[in-house]
């Protein structure tokens, strides 16, 4: 293949850097690993300012995945991937494969992965393939989920017109590493220790996989069907149970799943960050079909594959263990002191180039931006409402509900046995840890039509909505993991759509401080002249150090107060569901998120989750204004409310806005949650009480719930 | 106490749950790996539920083959006590150690949810805790997992009181007359397709399992 995918440029400074022309296949491999998926050429400068640590992190970005420390001896591993390019080819097995990929990068740390969340976009399901990328994804998921026994706990669908033909599909894996259990780390160190390549076969599949996710998907997408790799949740699985066998080993010194590029990023970055060489041998590796190339075994993304980097004395007991799990076992070749990737196929030396080169040498990009107008409220909405777009908004919510339910059964969310409610139930996922009374509370969040309105703002508000949903259930926001989702960075207006997003979650993450350990950049989403919203996922992970603390959703008791949380002024109509879904428009300034106040918030919910009995259910206000979580609380609890909003203003009802939460307080607790309320600085009003079955926002809704609940 | 033994098949993924389960209710288990002969004297033989095999094929029909199946037909044959849940129902069934078979559910998708049982008989060591009549509380997990068996054989189970457990309410797969667990004809063995070991914690949703591992204590 020579080269491929890189710019005339790049071209030119490989040549310098390598002081001489590489060869074909140095080329290949030089195109796929300085491919932006690889590289990071156009995000990594940006990526590096971020907080990333915190006296609870103990490894943040750059490696499989961030770890956090919970306490006690047990620490949480997490990161979020996109598998969005090969999804919108081959909507199950890209799917499929974003989960074993994801899964395989909390293994690398030597983790056991214990959960999973998907956050997931298509484009409305009546038009074009969406419905046929929608069943498919969602397939996928539950076939590689289920059968590896990794629950699925939590996620959210959002379906938008800008997603049509192009769907992203971010997985994020959670892995915990109980007291005693050794952390990994991708490395290559110690000349004569041995490379071990475990799991499958190499194939032909997936060739090139990172370079066609480092462009714009055209018209002729079916025809890149073999860039999709293919999986097999059943290898995925065996490979689980035996790399933790091995990892609790003495004889293991590093160990990198095989992803995007395969071999050539998986030995070259483990090289690199051991500040060493490796020297290969691909006659060795074993290969599912005849007559592979040394290009081909290189760069196929053949699935459920790992290298382990291992003592030699250890090797003949550490081979046993995947031998008894009936796995493929074989040394590929050595770790050297040279710090080169010298890689031989039948006898003969045909590639050998420095790992600096290959990691860090790429050219960093940093392209011209350019801001955009976006439409604003063209007219006064709030005057045209009636009576049945209200009712009709209301229908709507609810069939969001049940179709997201249908979903969610299809995965198995109770394997494992800690998850604590099912998903869709609840503001956060939340996991028990066993042997402990703690849990941790873990959610994705994103709203790509916000962050098209204002991207810096859109993303602030992802980063907050994260924290209020993780302070709803009763945990203390702990560090994010970001999956973030763009077009072609040399759109001038994307690429200020990312310098806008990174600068929006920078900010709300320092205000919050809640570091970023890791995460994950997809461009070149969009296809033809579709181009997708700016979509940042923010994946957060919180503790409960003592599961008592727990706030379990929904309303609880009737007759109990229900209280505002935050001000009815802050709620508009810019960029809500309401006037989407209603009025088919994406118009007028997302909400405004005062950082101060959010952050007051979290120190208020932090600690009065500790008393146990004053809040008994909290939701905040998101997508869908107060109705929205008036209604699944409602759901949640099978009770009905009663609220009497301030005025008629429309934007009361189902205005949208930051910093706001709902709270069900115990009525014998009243003044001592307004002592709170006040110690903190916040403000708050009571808008209702808790009813058995009636549903009631006056002046605008009077339903029974039941009415609602029959329809499950 | 009876000595308990969980079999891990390569694609067993309720194994560890299954041990927690037993582990909570003051039990010592022990793992029987498929390829070993040896059932290390234990009293009951636990298959636990997951995708053994990846359930290639059909669920559960190449597990049967695994070398330690050969020891756990013996056993059950002299009147050992075994229970398969989920998957294990459906290797007990391709093992021939149960009567009938497993369809893919009615709506042809995997359905993970909370269902409700009721309990039919209790004239099995498993059940023995429970009232007949007793509603429990359980997830379900699986995607092959309706319930058929033959007219005249159904006749039968009915004539010997195998059927043990029913969806009450919703049945949520289509399995045939709502059936969730059987027994064999002297009911040492018994098979379910609900999860009890999910069902043992009550920050978890439901500790309607709890009976059938405490019974194990005896």
């Amino acid at each position: 293949m020579g080269v491929f995918g890189l710019k005339e440029e790049e071209i030119k400074h490989a040549i310098k850097l390598l002081g001489r022309e590489p060869n074909d296949l140095e080329w290949s491999v030089i195109s796929v690993i300085w491919s932006e998926h690889c590289s990071y050429k156009h995000s990594r400068k940006y990526l590096k300012d971020f907080l990333t640590k915190a006296e609870w992190v103990e490894q943040g970005p750059g490696e499989n995945a961030g770890i956090v420390n919970l306490g006690d001896g047990y620490r949480v591993v997490f990161k979020i991937e996109s598998h969005n390019h090969p999804s919108a080819v081959e909507p199950f097995q890209g799917a499929a494969t974003g989960v074993g990929g994801i899964v395989r990068d909390i293994l690398a740390i030597g983790a056991r992965p214990i959960a999973l969340l998907d956050s997931l976009r298509f484009g409305p399901i009546e038009k074009g393939r969406n419905k046929y990328l929608f069943e498919g994804v969602v397939g996928g998921i539950s076939f590689y989920g289920n059968c590896i026994g990794v629950p699925v706990v939590g996620g959210e669908i959002v379906f938008e017109d800008c997603y049509s033909s192009n769907p992203l599909v971010n997985v994020m894996c959670i892995g915990l590493l109980t007291p005693g259990q050794k952390s990994y780390r991708g490395k290559a160190e110690g000349k004569g220790n041995l490379l071990l390549l475990v799991g499958a076969k190499t194939g032909r599949d997936g060739l090139q996989g990172a370079s066609f996710a480092s462009e714009k998907l055209d018209d002729e997408v079916h025809k890149k069907r073999p860039s999709v790799q293919v999986g097999d949740p059943f290898l995925g699985k065996l490979l689980i149970e035996s790399c933790l066998e091995a990892a609790s080993t003495e004889g293991v010194i590093g160990i990198q799943d095989l992803g995007a590029a395969g071999l050539v990023s998986s030995l070259s970055e483990s090289a690199r960050r051991g500040r060493s060489g490796v020297k290969v041998y691909l006659d060795k590796v074993p290969q599912r079909e005849e007559n592979m190339t040394a290009e081909e075994i290189l760069l196929s993304e053949s699935q459920e594959r790992m290298l382990l980097v291992i003592k030699p004395e250890k090797a003949e007991e550490i081979i046993s263990i995947f031998k008894k799990w009936d796995l493929e076992a074989e040394i590929i070749g050595e770790v050297i002191e040279e710090e080169k990737f010298v890689v031989y196929f039948k006898g003969e030396k045909v590639v050998d180039l420095p790992t600096e080169l290959l990691v860090d040498g790429s050219l960093i990009f940093d392209p011209p931006y350019k801001d955009y107008e976006v439409p604003n409220l063209a007219f006064d909405f709030g005057s045209r409402v009636k009576k049945e777009h209200v009712n009709r908004f209301l229908e709507e919510l609810v069939n969001d509900l049940f179709i997201k339910e249908k979903i969610y059964r299809q995965y198995d969310y109770s394997v494992q046995t800690n998850t604590v409610f099912s998903p869709g139930f609840g503001d956060a996922a939340v996991l028990r840890i066993k042997g402990t009374n703690k849990g941790i509370a873990v959610v994705v969040d994103g709203n790509g039509r916000y962050c098209y309105l204002n991207p810096k703002r859109g993303a602030m508000y992802a980063v907050t909505e994260a924290c209020r949903n993780i302070l709803c259930v009763g945990g203390r926001p702990l560090a994010i993991t970001d999956g973030l989702n763009f077009g072609d960075p040399d759109e001038a207006e994307v690429f200020y759509q990312f310098r806008e997003t990174i600068k929006g979650i920078d900010l709300a993450s320092r205000a919050l401080e809640i570091p970023i350990v890791s995460g994950n950049v997809s461009f070149y989403n969009g296809q033809a002249e579709n181009t997708i919203f700016p979509t940042p996922i923010i994946g957060m992970v919180g503790i409960l150090e003592d599961l008592s603390y727990l706030i379990k959703p929904g309303f609880k008791v009737v007759g109990n107060p229900v209280y505002l949380i935050g001000d009815f002024s802050w709620l508009s109509l810019g960029g809500s569901k309401f006037i989407k879904d209603i009025f088919g428009k994406i118009e007028g300034e997302p909400p405004y998120v005062d950082l101060i106040w959010e952050r007051k918030l979290k120190f208020f919910m932090e600690e009065i989750r500790k008393e146990r009995d004053i809040v008994l259910s909290a939701h905040d206000i998101s997508e869908g204004g107060l109705l929205s979580t008036l209604l699944e609380m409602s759901f949640w609890g099978e009770k009905g409310v009663e609220i009497v909003l301030p005025s008629d203003k429309i934007e009361n009802l189902i205005g949208e806005g930051s910093g706001l939460i709902v709270v069900e307080i115990n009525k014998d607790k009243e003044i001592k949650y307004l002592d709170f309320i006040e110690k903190y600085g916040l403000k708050t009003q009571k808008i209702g009480i808790v009813k058995e079955k009636e549903f009631i926002v006056e002046p605008f809704i009077k339903r029974n719930i039941n009415e609602f609940l029959r329809r499950r | 106490m009876m000595r308990v033994g969980v079999v891990v098949f390569p694609g067993t993924n309720c194994d560890m749950d299954t041990y927690h389960a037993l582990r909570l209710v003051g039990h010592d288990p022990v793992y029987l790996w498929h390829k070993e002969h040896d059932l290390k004297n234990v009293d009951v033989v636990i298959l636990p539920g997951g995708f053994s095999y990846g359930d290639y094929l059909r669920a559960g029909a190449i597990a049967r083959f695994s070398p330690i199946m050969n020891e756990i037909i013996d056993f059950a044959k002299k009147g050992g006590y075994v229970l398969g849940i989920c998957n294990g129902f459906q290797i007990l069934l391709e093992a021939g150690l149960l009567p009938g078979a497993m369809l893919p559910n009615i709506t042809n998708s995997f359905i993970c949810k909370e269902v409700f049982l009721e309990v039919i008989n209790n004239n099995t060591l498993f059940l023995k805790n429970y009232k007949v009549g007793e509603i429990l509380k359980m997830p379900i997990a699986h995607k092959e997992g309706r319930y058929y068996i033959s007219k005249r054989e159904l006749e039968e189970l009915k004539e010997n009181n195998q059927i043990v457990l029913k969806y009450y309410g919703e049945n949520p797969n289509g399995s045939l007359e709502n059936i969730a667990g059987i027994i064999n004809k002297k009911g040492n063995v018994m098979g379910l397709m609900p999860h009890p070991e999910r069902a043992v914690e009550e920050i978890l949703g439901s500790t309607s399992g709890l009976n059938l591992f405490l019974t194990l204590l005896e």
